[in-house]
């Protein structure tokens, strides 16, 4: 069959499954592609002073509702994406150009309305702020002048922009690493190395009175788990210590160290494969319960 | 050694198994979610020490006793990381337990709306404001949790209604994370439980559970048992959570009568979400393990006949 063939035989077959799932939908059996009329339900909570709700009224209106479109919309772009998995197609490129665009423009709003504004604008220019009714409070509160220091670093910044004056931005960057670096440093040294370190240093032999019961009630099961931890860590670190020769004694250690980072990673991609066929159950689940409406929830 | 008409005709069916289009494999896999979503097969659920371990943790606090529970996830991990929302929120309202919500992430802040709007309709009598206050997202990552770490109003001066802390009967006897008796975060990536493992719970002193996909799982098993006290790491842990919340439930509404129970569990096992999809998460499994095992003997059947050529 040739190609223009095989591309109409494609149509004809989407344009007929197309035609059938709007007539389910025109049915009630499942939601409807089209704006529709819906209750939406506004609670209005009374308090006291104290901020104990007194009393709740719920207001009903009359609404129309884009769900219905939106979830058609969304098992499309759902479709479009898997379809990758037959061959590249210009579906799985509109899909995943839309997501590429979408996300950028979100993390820039979400930028601007969740860090500019209460955290630059509702420092700088309060006043300004509470007029617009943005924040609530703001009102007649003084401005915090040192809030211009992170004005100024977040345009020169932007200067990285520019082919001329770019290295001014290498400034702000530096604040930023260090600022995070010293944030950063003594949590890190405390928690994932003093404590670990600690948390390595456990009894190779264990009795009645010391077990652990994460692993096993069991003394014997407990020391064998403890001197196995013991092993894992030594070997494990003796793999990248590379001061010294892998051969003899530090040779084999190595090679165990090896075959305990082998365990370790393929525990890891056992977990990962599990975490993906888990988001895969759960697009199946919009697909054939939220949109087809063929799984009863 | 090349393949010569004999052993090409000896071995066909070897190498269509070894050569097999990808697609095929992939159709598999679609047909073993498919299915058992459509047949919604049931496994039991056996669960495993360090769940049981978690649920404990949680089980132990007594009525009035103060948790913070964090949603740092967004609609992309909702499969894995919303039945552990659930099970944990309504563990915290059948326990009435005082919940006080926050968000690093900025959806997780509509994640935990849609928790709650969906267990307030089997809760109602709990209040806003006096069981349970949203403080909403804050960007900031592990900034936000130093702040907390001494004084909630200086990051949250109100709630996400605009609600000024100092109104809200809830938020009266607390000032920091130190106030509090638990920390549950619901993580799906940074910021997450790492974070508040190192910026919260260590440098607070405060026991800390938490829920991760399953990427981040072997991650955080470092961090157990003394700085991280409990972890459900998937969606394997979320359906064995449930099924102990369950049991306990089914208990205390049937007493000592085993049919009761086990017909209390078969019912409230349609709305955990967890063990529905752990049935089509559990056959995927075992076909993928399938075709690792088919892998591996077309693999050694080849080194075997590279050797011998």
């Amino acid at each position: 069959m040739s190609k223009q063939a095989k591309l109409i035989v494609f149509f004809v077959i989407v344009g007929i499954l197309f035609a059938v799932l709007l007539v389910r939908a025109s049915q009630n059996k499942m939601i409807k592609p089209w704006p529709t009329k819906t209750t939406v339900e506004y609670k209005q909570m009374e308090t006291d002073e104290a901020g104990v709700v007194m009393s709740e009224t719920i207001e009903t209106k009359q609404v129309f509702s884009w769900k219905g479109f939106w979830t058609w919309f969304a098992a499309f772009l759902t479709l479009c994406i898997i379809s990758f998995l037959y061959d590249d197609n210009p579906f799985y490129k509109f899909a995943e150009h839309l997501f590429v665009g979408v996300s950028a423009a979100y993390w820039m709003v979400m930028g601007f309305w969740t860090t500019l504004v209460p955290n630059l604008f509702g420092k700088l220019t309060p006043g300004l702020v509470a007029k617009t009714g943005l924040i609530e409070g703001l009102e007649g509160v003084p401005w915090t002048w040192h809030y211009i220091f992170p004005l100024l670093l977040g345009i020169v910044l932007l200067m990285r922009l520019s082919s001329k004056y770019g290295w001014v931005s290498r400034w702000s960057l530096a604040f930023i690493v260090g600022t995070t670096a010293g944030l950063n440093f003594v949590q890190y040294l405390v928690s994932d190395f003093m404590m670990q370190i600690s948390q390595s240093l456990k009894p190779l032999i264990v009795t009645a009175a010391n077990v652990d019961p994460i692993i096993s009630t069991s003394p014997v099961i407990c020391s064998l788990s403890n001197i196995l931890l013991f092993l894992g860590v030594f070997c494990g670190l003796i793999y990248f210590f590379f001061s010294v020769e892998h051969k003899g004694f530090f040779g084999a250690a190595s090679r165990v160290g090896i075959w305990i980072l082998m365990v370790s990673f393929g525990a890891s991609f056992g977990f990962t494969v599990m975490g993906r066929i888990a988001l895969l159950v759960g697009r199946m689940e919009f697909l054939f319960a939220d949109w087809l409406n063929i799984i009863v929830q | 050694m090349a393949d010569t008409p004999e052993t090409t005709k000896k071995t066909g069916w070897y190498q269509k198994v070894r050569d097999i289009d990808r697609r095929i494999i992939f159709l598999f896999i679609a047909l073993a979610v498919i299915i058992p979503l459509l047949l919604q097969p049931s496994f039991p659920e056996f669960p495993a020490q360090l769940v049981k371990d978690t649920f404990a943790e949680m089980d132990k606090l007594p009525e009035g006793s103060k948790i913070l529970m964090a949603f740092d996830y967004d609609p992309a991990s909702e499969p894995e990381l919303q039945p552990m929302a659930t099970v944990w929120t309504r563990h915290a309202f059948e326990n009435k337990l005082k919940i006080y919500i926050v968000a690093l992430w900025p959806l997780g802040q509509n994640m935990a709306e849609d928790t709650l709007n969906e267990l307030l309709k089997e809760y109602p009598d709990r209040k806003y404001g006096v069981d349970y206050v949203n403080l909403g997202f804050k960007s900031g990552g592990q900034g936000v949790i130093n702040v907390i770490l001494t004084d909630f109003a200086k990051m949250y001066p109100t709630d996400v209604y605009n609600k000024p802390l100092s109104q809200i009967p809830i938020m009266k006897d607390v000032k920091s994370i130190k106030d509090m008796d638990l920390i549950i975060n619901i993580s799906a990536g940074f910021p997450g439980l790492k974070e508040w493992v190192q910026f919260g719970a260590d440098p607070a002193g405060v026991r800390i559970i938490g829920g991760s996909t399953a990427v981040q799982a072997p991650l955080l098993y470092p961090y157990i048992p003394n700085q991280l006290h409990g972890l459900l790491g998937g969606l394997k842990a979320a359906a064995e959570y449930e099924e102990l919340a369950d049991r306990k439930l089914c208990g205390m509404k049937c007493g000592q009568d085993a049919e009761c129970i086990d017909s209390c569990i078969k019912e409230y096992a349609k709305r955990d979400k967890g063990k529905v999809r752990m049935g089509a998460q559990a056959i995927a499994h075992m076909v993928i393990m399938a075709f690792i095992i088919i892998g591996n003997i077309t693999f050694f059947i080849d080194r075997r006949r590279e050797r011998k050529g």
